[in-house]
C-alpha cells in the first residue's frame, strides 16, 4: 500500500495583495481537474496555515473547505512555518495509509506583505521571534547572510560562485510559467545589486511572494481503480526536528544550544532531515534523479547540496561550476527556478516543491524537463526546528 | 539605566556580562537562561543555575543590516547598518548572536577574538554587544 500523487495545480505566484484564499481555491481546482476528481469525492482536506491574514488563515483547511462549497468532507488544518506545506502533506498521507480514507486534498497559499517579513504584532517579549527583532534588528536575511559568510570562511566560496546559483536558477525559471521572476539574469547583475546583509545582495536572496499550491492524494489502489496505473508516489516525507545539541544558529534564535556536555551530532539539522527521508524510502542520494532544495539565498542551496548528500562537505561549488547542478546537468539542482524565481509563499512553498516533483516525474516539466527523471528530492527548513524532506518516485 | 530586557545581562564595573543558566549535574549551558530543567534531554536534572558566560570569544559568524530593520526594531535616524555577529564561547560550547560595538563589517573576520560590552538601542534601553577585546 502506497500514497501517490493523482493531481497537482497551482496558482502561479507573484505579488498582487488578493486573498490567499483566491490562490488557494484556484490551485484546489486545478489540482482536482489534473486528477480527474470530483470536490464531492474529497474525503479530507487539510489545509497549511498562514499567520499573517488573520483568523482565516489559521484555520485553512475549513477555509478552503468552506471556499470550494461546504462538502461534509473531514478537515485539518496545521502550521510547521516553512514546513507547513510538507506536514500538510503527511497528514493526508498517514491518513490514507491508515487506511481512514481513499482519497485527500491538500492547500497551501500565501499572501505577503511587501518588504521583510515581521514577526506577528503586538508587544510580546517572551516570543524570541518579536525578541530577536526588538533586540538585534536580526532579519531573516541577517540569518542566511550569517550562514553565506561562514560558508565563505570554511569552504574559500565567493561571491561570484553565490551569484552563479542565481544566474542557473533564473534560467529555470524563466522555463516555468508558474514563477514570478520570468527574465534570465547575468552574473554581472546579481554582484551589481544592493547590499542587503553582507554578503548577500538583493538578488541573492529570496523574495515574499503571493501563491497557492494543492495536490490531490489518494491510496494507490484508488489511483488503480481510476486507471492511474503509473502515478506518482509519494516513499518517504520526514519532517524530524534537531537532535540535541543542536550547533548552527537557528532562525529566530539569539544562540545555539550547548555543546558541553553532549558531542555535536552525527547529522545537523538539515542533512538529518534528508537522511530520514532516504532512511524512509529505501534510497540514497546516488539514486537521486533531481532535488528541489530550498535556496532561502543563493549560498544556502551550496549548504543544502551538500547536506542531502549530493557531494562532500565543500565540494557544492565544484558541482556548481561543472554545470552537474543545471538543467541538463548530473543532477539538476531547483529546476523549477527555486526560491530565486518563485519567492517564497510559506505554506504553499513546499507544496509547490512537490507539484514540480511530480510534473518532472510525469515528464510534463515542458522546457525545463529532467531527462529520465524517476526519483525526486524536496527539502526544506524553517523557524523553531521545523524542515522537511518529501521523497518522490515513479 | 534601562535594560532592553532583564535577566540576560548585567553591567558592572568589572564588564559586562552575559547571564545563561546551567545545569547542575551535567553542566549544560543555555542561552537566554531558562527555568524548569536541563535542555539536554539525556539528562534528567531540574537544578538549573543561573551562570554568567565567558566575555570573550571567537566570531562564527557575521553579517550586517544594510536596510533598517522593521518595528519592533526601532531604527536610528539617519540610519547607520546594524552589524550582527555570532560569537562562540569555547568553554560553554555556544554560539550567541548579539549587535557589534565599534567595529564596522570589514573589520570583522571569522574566528576573531571579540568581548562583551553593551550599548544603547536606538531609543534608549542597553543590549549586549560584542566590541573590540580590551
Amino acid at each position: 500500500m502506497s500514497v501517490v500523487v493523482l493531481g497537482a495545480g497551482m496558482h502561479p505566484w507573484g505579488k498582487w495583495g488578493r486573498p490567499f484564499t483566491e490562490y488557494g481555491v484556484a490551485a484546489a481546482r486545478e489540482a482536482l481537474s489534473d486528477a480527474g476528481v470530483g470536490w464531492g469525492d474529497v474525503q479530507y482536506v487539510v489545509g497549511a496555515a498562514t499567520i499573517r491574514n488573520g483568523y482565516p488563515g489559521f484555520v485553512a483547511g475549513a477555509t478552503y473547505a468552506r471556499a470550494l462549497g461546504w462538502s461534509g468532507a473531514r478537515i485539518a488544518s496545521c502550521y510547521a512555518a516553512c514546513a507547513s506545506g510538507a506536514q500538510a502533506i503527511d497528514i493526508a498521507r498517514t491518513r490514507i495509509l491508515a487506511g481512514l480514507c481513499d482519497v485527500a486534498l491538500v492547500v497551501g497559499a500565501d499572501s505577503t506583505p511587501k518588504g521583510f517579513f515581521k514577526p506577528v504584532g503586538g508587544e510580546r517579549p517572551d516570543d524570541p521571534d518579536w525578541l530577536r527583532f526588538r533586540l538585534l534588528g536580526a532579519t531573516n536575511p541577517a540569518y542566511f547572510g550569517l550562514y553565506a559568510r561562514r560558508r565563505m570562511a570554511l569552504h574559500g566560496s565567493t561571491p561570484e560562485d553565490f551569484a552563479a546559483v542565481k544566474v542557473k536558477n533564473a534560467l529555470a525559471g524563466s522555463l516555468n510559467p508558474m514563477a514570478r521572476y520570468r527574465g534570465t539574469v547575468t552574473a554581472e547583475e546579481v554582484l551589481a545589486s544592493p547590499m542587503v546583509a553582507e554578503p548577500l545582495r538583493l538578488m541573492d536572496i529570496c523574495a515574499t511572494s503571493d501563491g497557492g499550491a494543492a495536490l490531490v492524494l489518494a491510496s494507490s489502489a484508488y489511483a488503480r481503480r481510476r486507471g492511474a496505473t503509473d502515478a506518482v508516489r509519494l516513499a518517504a516525507v520526514s519532517t524530524v526536528t534537531p537532535t540535541f545539541p543542536s550547533t548552527v544558529l537557528e532562525l529566530p534564535e539569539f544562540a545555539t544550544d550547548s555543546r558541553a556536555a553532549v558531542p555535536a551530532p552525527e547529522r545537523p539539522f538539515r542533512a538529518a532531515v534528508a537522511h530520514a527521508a532516504y532512511e524512509e524510502a529505501g534510497l540514497g542520494p546516488r539514486e537521486v534523479s533531481f532535488a528541489e532544495v530550498y535556496d532561502l539565498s543563493t549560498a544556502l542551496e551550496l549548504d543544502w547540496v551538500e547536506d542531502v548528500g549530493l557531494c562532500p562537505p565543500g565540494e557544492a561549488e565544484k558541482l556548481l561550476r561543472a554545470g552537474d547542478t543545471a538543467l541538463g546537468g548530473r543532477v539538476p539542482v531547483n529546476p523549477s527556478g527555486g526560491l530565486a524565481s518563485f519567492g517564497e509563499a510559506i505554506p504553499a512553498q513546499a507544496i509547490a516543491q512537490v507539484c514540480e516533483l511530480t510534473r518532472q516525474l510525469q515528464g510534463r516539466a515542458g522546457g525545463r524537463q529532467v531527462e529520465g527523471a524517476r526519483v525526486g528530492l524536496a527539502v526544506n527548513q524553517g523557524l523553531f526546528g521545523h524542515g522537511s524532506a518529501v521523497i518522490a518516485t515513479r | 539605566m534601562t535594560l532592553a530586557i532583564e535577566g540576560w545581562f548585567v553591567i558592572e564595573e568589572g564588564g559586562t556580562h552575559l547571564i545563561g543558566t546551567r545545569c547542575a549535574s551535567c553542566g549544560t549551558v543555555a542561552f537566554p537562561p531558562r527555568s524548569g530543567f536541563c535542555p539536554n534531554p539525556g539528562c534528567e536534572s531540574e537544578s538549573v543555575e543561573a551562570a554568567r558566560l565567558s566575555r570573550r570569544g571567537r566570531i562564527w559568524s557575521y553579517t550586517n543590516a544594510c536596510y533598517p530593520p522593521p518595528e519592533p526594531f526601532v531604527a536610528a535616524r539617519p540610519y547607520t547598518p546594524v552589524v550582527l555577529a555570532a560569537v562562540e564561547l569555547a568553554r560553554e560550547g555556544i554560539v550567541v548572536l548579539g549587535q557589534v560595538k565599534g567595529l564596522t563589517v570589514e573589520e570583522l573576520e571569522v574566528g576573531m577574538e571579540v568581548e562583551l560590552t553593551h550599548g544603547p538601542l536606538a531609543d534608549g534601553p542597553l543590549v549586549w554587544m560584542w566590541g573590540p577585546v580590551s
